[in-house]
């Protein structure tokens, strides 16, 4: 239990310091961007409103940066991340609210999927040198070394041309409104192929490579010799003695990974438009929608604290050494 | 943006029965990952790409912003790449385009491996209170996703050119290096020599300067050439979604204009695959670097050269961990023939 | 002297193939009798365990063997080669007939499973027939074999003590009573009293089961106290074999003398110590002739340009040496 309360603590401190961080980044925006906002909508802000926004920027020049700093945990804690300029009025919460479910369900499919899968190939390659997975390799290098939202590009240009079974853009058919009913969910997961897809054709790679060269190195290990000279059946030395340890460094790993992963999958939600966060924080960037940036921010890193704590679990499962001693 | 495959930090000295003493590598060692084929395939990719970085806007046929009455025309032998809306020239982008990418992936990437050595071997070296700072200061940077983070500081500072771009990459990367070069130093300093330096009374920076960072060249390396690939791409994104001046050409740029000019709709492949190739090779080039490094790290993952071989009378077998082939001729002796159905019990 | 159970003629045992190969075992000849304690000895790198690897071709790549037979005896039944067998007759073979505790065994146990999983599983791969039930009560009777309480079934590798995860390794490689146990260097890692502990205990084991022992180590007092007899590794070649008292009494091989000059004596009148001068052979270029000659305080002249066969000296018929100061009666040349 001690290493679970650790990392929780860890992900407290670290979450402390993404919003910290989050809190001194507008507070080096040249100008004032919250003025040119109110003379956008003059007369339409109420004056809490106003006061979340000066709080979110800091041009509340007359409180000190500790008042700030004291505000802004105040305004967090109510779940106040201040109103969107693109969407205006709507609260920032709302409007990534609205988006988060798809992201969520694209990336958190994608990645398990890429993770299981990538991680069942590299247990073959790594065992079995030089059959026909390590023919793979090269191929996944390459993958990999595209960038994910240009394998989206490439997907679409072949794949999505009118009349193509699989859309180009959107997460559902535009006609459609959001509701739990097959038609609908059907017409999401017709939307989510192709970026599904392109993700998961970018990530996979990268665990086939590392699970290949875990796979290699405990192979020498003195356990897996044990195993050899017991006499035991290819699969369980392959199976539960080679792959079960070289997985626990792979978890680890996959905490690690997430944030690039997360990184890169917001990207294709952009090429495919796709009603993600990674769409919103495009158009927020364009717009120079200062709090739903940072609200994104949050949130992403946020989930991304939950993930990591998941996966820690996991390995608490998985590694024996972790746990209490019994 | 691919996950960092680099198992250097596996590599710690292992203790298996069949494990080599540990010695200082000689500098002859050290060099010798070159001659590895991948390494040295890619690093002669990557110096073709410096060539044309330094090169690329003397060679470059058109300028890259020229507009002329060839509008989105498909390769042809007056523009390689085709042309692009305005009718410019896709492959003079692309030239001209290098030295961007270069310069940022480049710089990003000594950042980032200044700071990772800074911190990781510091954090390894001092230990106790130190090390756990240290260490805690890395995990956060590693655990924020950095993408985002990077999209919103530069989208805060207004028109940021190549230099911020690459800085605030090199800012926010360097924590994976950080981690693996602690790692090591820790398993370093246990070394004899090392004990053996500090007992002497040597002074500590020259034991972190000749004893400890010779021995970390490779991972150095291998997270330089790491940081590069995430610099890169971090960078292409930056010009891609618009959020660095579009004013100067890379390849993030020449896709931004694809993308928002509807190249897709108007089937105008010309105008992103070399770009998205172009990408896709300089990865796959410093990729294959750091496979060379960690294949000279770590000897075990070398391909091994041959998985078979054949034996004195023609057959052949699989090396095979668990089954030692034998390679010497069958026996005919009264033990051995007529009873290799016999398997004991 | 019984009937022998296990066979290593002309083994050859080689580092990666073709020309890059260096070889570590060299036209090594020995017997294990059934039931007897041999000790192997040299010094590291002397090829010890890659023979102990090599005649159960457990070695990794890019280790191959490159000749000779390994011949095992069976309680009843003809002799088999190990060498030929396929890899299912293997499997079936190893841990069964011959089990092995690895030299320093911390990392022989899979740190992921509890001990009672590595115990059974080896008894589910050979005798599938027998229950759950039956297999953890020959787990159970396996720890207390080797003097370890039955609640350590439920323990992770990690909580055993370094001395308790040897046991462990012992009482599995008893688990399926096999005919011979190598073990290489198994007592390196622990401290003296454990060494102690342990060998004495497996000394008993091997009274009551009446397994053979291959036991390898460096320390070559060891051997004269625990082994029946003693053969001497060097350069990848064994150079001297005979009964351990008669090797400690009088060592014929100068290689042997100078392991025996290397440590305090426990028992009987004290020895001057002196060592051996010199290092061990680069195996990429050995020596012609003695591979032992640029060290060999006794050095002579074929010894640098003949290679000494190993065989019976005239006067000590029981014993085996590969010196030219006691050339076998039928000394060829190679
Ligand atoms: N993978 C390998 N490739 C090349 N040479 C090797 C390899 N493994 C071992 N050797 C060499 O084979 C020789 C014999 O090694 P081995 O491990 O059998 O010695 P040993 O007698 O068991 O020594 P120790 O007492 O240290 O265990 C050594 O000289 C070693 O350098
Ligand atoms: S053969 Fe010669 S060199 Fe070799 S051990 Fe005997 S005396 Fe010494
Ligand atoms: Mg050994």
């Amino acid at each position: 239990m001690t290493f679970l309360l650790r990392r929780l603590a860890f992900y407290v401190f670290t979450a402390w310091a993404a919003l910290t961080i989050n809190f001194f980044i507008p507070r080096m925006i040249p100008g004032d961007p919250v003025k040119s906002l109110i003379s956008r909508f003059q007369g339409q802000l109420s004056t809490d409103a106003l006061h979340s926004l000066y709080v979110l920027f800091g041009l509340d020049s007359d409180d000190s940066l500790w008042d700030q700093y004291v505000d802004y945990w105040r305004q967090l804690a109510h779940g106040d991340l201040g109103l969107s300029f693109t969407a205006f009025p709507s609260p920032v919460s709302e409007v990534i609210g609205d988006a988060l479910p798809w992201t969520l369900a694209l990336v958190g499919v994608t990645t398990a999927v890429s993770f299981l899968l990538g991680t069942g190939l590299g247990v073959l390659a790594g065992w079995r040198r030089g059959s026909w997975v390590d023919g793979l390799l090269p191929v996944t290098t390459f993958l990999s070394s595209v960038p994910y939202f240009w394998l989206g590009l490439v997907a679409i240009a072949v794949l999505a041309g009118p009349g193509s079974f699989f859309p180009s853009s959107g997460g559902y058919e535009p006609g459609l409104v959001p509701a739990l009913d097959t038609i609908f969910l059907g017409s999401a997961v017709q939307h989510s192929l192709l970026p599904a897809a392109t993700i998961l054709i970018s990530s996979m790679s990268g665990w086939i490579l590392s699970m290949r060269n875990m796979m290699v190195t405990v192979a020498a290990e003195d356990y897996i010799t044990v195993a050899h000279a017991k006499g035991l059946p290819e699969r369980r030395v392959a199976v539960s003695y080679a792959a079960r340890n070289a997985l626990l460094p792979n978890v680890a790993g996959f905490a690690l990974s997430l944030g690039l992963i997360v990184g890169g999958t917001l990207l294709v939600e952009i090429v495919f438009s796709y009603p993600g966060l990674g769409f919103l924080l495009f158009r927020a960037v364009s717009a120079k929608d200062y709090p739903l940036m940072q609200g994104i921010f949050l949130v992403i890193t946020l989930s991304v604290l939950v993930a990591n704590l998941l996966a820690d679990v996991a390995y608490l499962f998985l590694d024996p050494r972790t746990r209490k001693e019994g | 943006m691919s996950i960092p495959t680099s198992s250097v930090e596996q590599v710690i000295p292992e203790q298996g029965a069949m494990a080599q003493p540990s010695v200082r590598p000689s500098r002859r060692r050290r060099l010798r990952f070159v001659s590895g084929g991948k390494a040295a395939t890619g690093l002669a990719v990557v110096a073709g790409y410096v060539l044309l970085a330094v090169i690329g806007p003397w060679i470059a046929p058109y300028d890259p912003d020229a507009r002329s009455a060839d509008l989105l025309q498909p390769p042809s032998a007056a523009h390689w790449f085709g042309t692009t809306h305005l009718g410019q020239d896709v492959f003079s982008q692309i030239l001209v385009g290098t030295r961007g990418v270069m310069l940022v992936g480049l710089t990003a990437g000594v950042v980032a491996t200044a700071l990772s050595v800074l911190v990781g071997v510091t954090a390894g070296y001092l230990g106790g209170l130190a090390d756990d700072g240290l260490s805690a200061l890395s995990n956060v940077f590693l655990v924020i996703p950095a993408l985002p983070l990077i999209i919103i500081v530069t989208s805060t500072v207004a028109g940021a050119g190549d230099l911020v771009v690459a800085l605030v990459i090199g800012l926010t990367s360097w924590a994976w290096g950080a981690r693996v070069l602690r790692a090591q130093t820790l398993s370093l300093r246990r070394r004899d020599y090392v004990e053996a330096a500090r007992a002497t009374g040597e002074r500590t920076w020259r034991i972190i300067g000749f004893e400890i960072l010779p021995n970390l060249t490779a991972i150095i390396a291998s997270g330089f050439v790491g940081t590069v690939i995430f610099a890169v791409m971090s960078e292409i994104t930056l010009a891609f979604i618009g959020i660095s001046s579009v004013s100067s050409w890379n390849w993030g740029t020449i896709l931004f204009w694809a993308q928002s000019q509807q190249a897709l709709a108007q089937g105008a492949w010309w105008w992103f695959v070399p770009a998205g190739l172009a990408i896709a090779l300089l990865g796959t080039a410093l990729a294959l670097i750091n496979f060379g490094i960690d294949e000279f790290v770590s000897p075990r993952l070398r391909s091994a050269g041959r998985s078979r071989a054949r034996t004195a009378d023609g057959r052949t077998v699989r090396m095979r961990v668990g089954f030692t082939p034998v390679l010497a001729p069958r026996p005919a002796s009264p033990a051995g023939s007529g009873q290799r159905e016999e398997a004991g019990r | 002297m019984s009937e022998p159970v296990l066979e290593i003629r002309r083994l050859s045992v080689d580092y990666g193939l073709g020309d890059s190969a260096v070889r570590a075992v060299r036209d090594v000849d020995l017997t294990l009798h059934r039931g007897e304690v041999l000790g192997l000895a040299g010094e590291s790198g002397s090829g010890k365990s890659t023979l102990a690897y090599g005649l159960t071709r457990l070695l990794p790549p890019p280790g191959v063997i490159s000749g000779g037979e390994v011949v095992y005896h069976p309680v009843d039944g003809p002799p088999v080669d190990v060498l030929t067998l396929s890899p299912t007759q293997l499997r079936a073979f190893r841990w069964a007939e011959t089990s092995i505790v690895f030299q320093g065994a911390m990392n022989s146990l899979n740190p992921v499973h509890k001990v009672s999983t590595q115990l059974m599983d080896v008894i589910r791969a050979h005798q599938p027939g027998l229950g759950r039930p039956a297999r953890l009560a020959r787990a159970r009777e396996l720890l207390r074999l080797v003097g370890i309480s039955a609640d350590r079934l439920d323990s992770y590798p990690h909580q055993l003590s370094g001395g308790m995860r040897q046991r462990v390794m012992i009482g599995m490689a008893l688990a399926l009573e096999p005919q011979v146990v190598i073990m290489d260097e198994p007592t390196t890692a622990l401290d003296v009293v454990m060494q102690r502990q342990i060998l004495s205990q497996l000394a008993e084991l091997r009274e009551r089961l009446g397994f053979a022992v291959l036991f390898i180590t460096h320390d070559l007092s060891l051997l004269v106290e625990f082994s029946d007899r003693i053969a001497i590794m060097y350069g990848g070649r064994i150079v001297e074999q005979a009964p351990a008292a008669q090797l400690y009494g009088a060592a014929l091989h100068p290689y042997t003398d100078g392991l025996l000059h290397s440590f305090p004596a426990l028992r009987g009148p004290r020895r001057e110590l002196t060592g051996i001068p010199g290092a061990p052979p680069d195996l990429r270029a050995m020596p012609d002739g003695c591979a032992f000659h640029p060290r060999c305080p006794r050095a002579f002249a074929p010894c640098d340009s003949r290679l000494p066969r190993l065989g019976p000296p005239a006067d000590a018929p029981d014993r085996a040496v590969a010196c030219w100061l006691h050339p076998a009666p039928e000394a060829a040349t190679r």
